[in-house]
C-alpha cells in the first residue's frame, strides 16, 4: 500500500473544496447555502491541518482552531439576520432579495 | 493500515458532502453534513490532531447542527425553492475555479523546498498538551480576540433572534413598540 504523503491531503481537500463551492453556486435555498459554506470551511481546516502535520508545525492547527471559531460565530450571527429576514419577507430565496438593485 | 484508513474516510467524507450539497430535501442534507462533519474529524486524528478532532466534533456536531436544525425547525423548509442553475458562465467559472486550485496544490512542493517550522511540535508532550503551551503563548492575543469575537456573536445571536419570538420586533413600527411597552408596565401595575 502506498503511503500517504502531504498531496493526497491537499487533493482531498481541493475536492471538498470543490463540492463547497458548487453547493454555494447551485442553492437558492439560503440556509442550504450555509450550509454549503460550512463545507468550505472544514476543506480549509483538514489542508491546514495536513500541512502543519507534514511539516512538524503547531500553526497549522492553531489556524484551525482560529477557523472553527469564525465559523460558530458566523452560523450564529447569519442565521439570526437570516431571521429577521424570514419574519419581514415570510421566505428565504436568495432571487428575493433584490432591494438594493438599482 | 493508515492507507486504507484516509482512503475509507475520504470517499466517505465525499459522498456525505456531495449528497449535502444535491440533496433537496433539507432534513437529509443536515443529516448527510453531520456525518460528514465527523468523519472529518477522523483525519484530525490521523494527523496527530487529536484536540482539533474533539473541538470539531463538539463545535461542529454538537453546536452548529443544533443551530442548523433550529433553523431548519424555523423555517417552512417544505416549501421547495427552485434551484435549477445550469448557467454556462457558472459552469465555466467553477471548472476555472478547480482547475486553478488542483495547479497550485501540484505545485506547491516546489515552492515549499525553503518553509520551516514557526512553532515546532514541543517533543515528549501530548497533542492536546502541546496546543495549549502554544496557544496561550504564542497566540494569546488572537485567542483573546476570538473570545471576544464569540461573546459580540453571541449578544448579536440574541437580540436578532431571541427577542418577543412571537411577534416581529423589526417590522414594527416606532409607535407600536412603545404602545406595547406601555401596555406590559399597565398590567404590571394591575397586577
Amino acid at each position: 500500500m502506498m503511503e500517504i504523503g502531504l498531496t493526497h491531503y491537499l487533493v482531498l481537500s481541493t475536492v471538498l473544496f470543490a463540492i463547497g463551492l458548487v453547493g454555494v453556486m447551485r442553492r437558492k435555498n439560503l440556509l442550504m447555502l450555509f450550509m454549503a459554506s460550512e463545507i468550505l470551511l472544514n476543506a480549509v481546516n483538514v489542508a491546514f491541518a495536513a500541512i502543519g502535520h507534514y511539516y512538524g508545525d503547531l500553526t497549522g492547527q492553531m489556524f484551525a482552531f482560529f477557523v472553527i471559531a469564525i465559523a460558530a460565530s458566523e452560523v450564529a450571527v447569519g442565521l439570526g439576520l437570516l431571521i429577521i429576514w424570514y419574519k419581514r419577507t415570510d421566505t428565504i430565496d436568495l432571487d428575493t432579495m433584490t432591494s438594493m438593485r438599482g | 493500515m493508515e492507507a486504507i484508513a484516509f482512503y475509507l474516510f475520504a470517499v466517505l467524507t465525499v459522498a456525505m458532502f456531495s449528497y449535502t450539497v444535491m440533496s433537496s430535501q433539507a432534513l437529509y442534507a443536515l443529516s448527510s453534513m453531520a456525518a460528514g462533519m465527523i468523519m472529518i474529524s477522523a483525519f484530525f486524528f490521523l494527523l496527530n490532531a487529536d484536540f482539533l478532532g474533539v473541538v470539531q466534533i463538539i463545535v461542529y456536531t454538537g453546536a452548529v447542527m443544533a443551530l442548523y436544525a433550529f433553523g431548519m425547525m424555523f423555517f417552512d423548509t417544505t416549501r421547495a425553492v427552485k434551484e435549477h442553475n445550469t448557467s454556462k458562465v457558472i459552469v465555466l467559472t467553477l471548472s476555472v475555479l478547480a482547475t486553478l486550485l488542483v495547479i497550485t496544490i501540484f505545485t506547491m512542493p516546489i515552492a515549499a523546498e525553503n518553509i520551516s517550522a514557526a512553532f515546532p511540535e514541543p517533543a515528549g508532550v501530548e497533542n492536546p498538551k502541546a496546543v495549549g503551551i502554544v496557544l496561550f503563548t504564542k497566540y494569546l492575543v488572537p485567542f483573546e480576540v476570538a473570545a471576544v469575537m464569540l461573546l459580540v456573536a453571541m449578544i448579536a445571536g440574541i437580540v436578532m433572534a431571541g427577542k418577543k419570538m412571537d411577534r416581529s420586533l423589526t417590522k414594527m413600527k416606532e409607535e407600536e413598540i412603545a404602545m406595547m411597552h406601555q401596555e406590559e408596565t399597565q398590567k404590571k401595575v394591575t397586577l
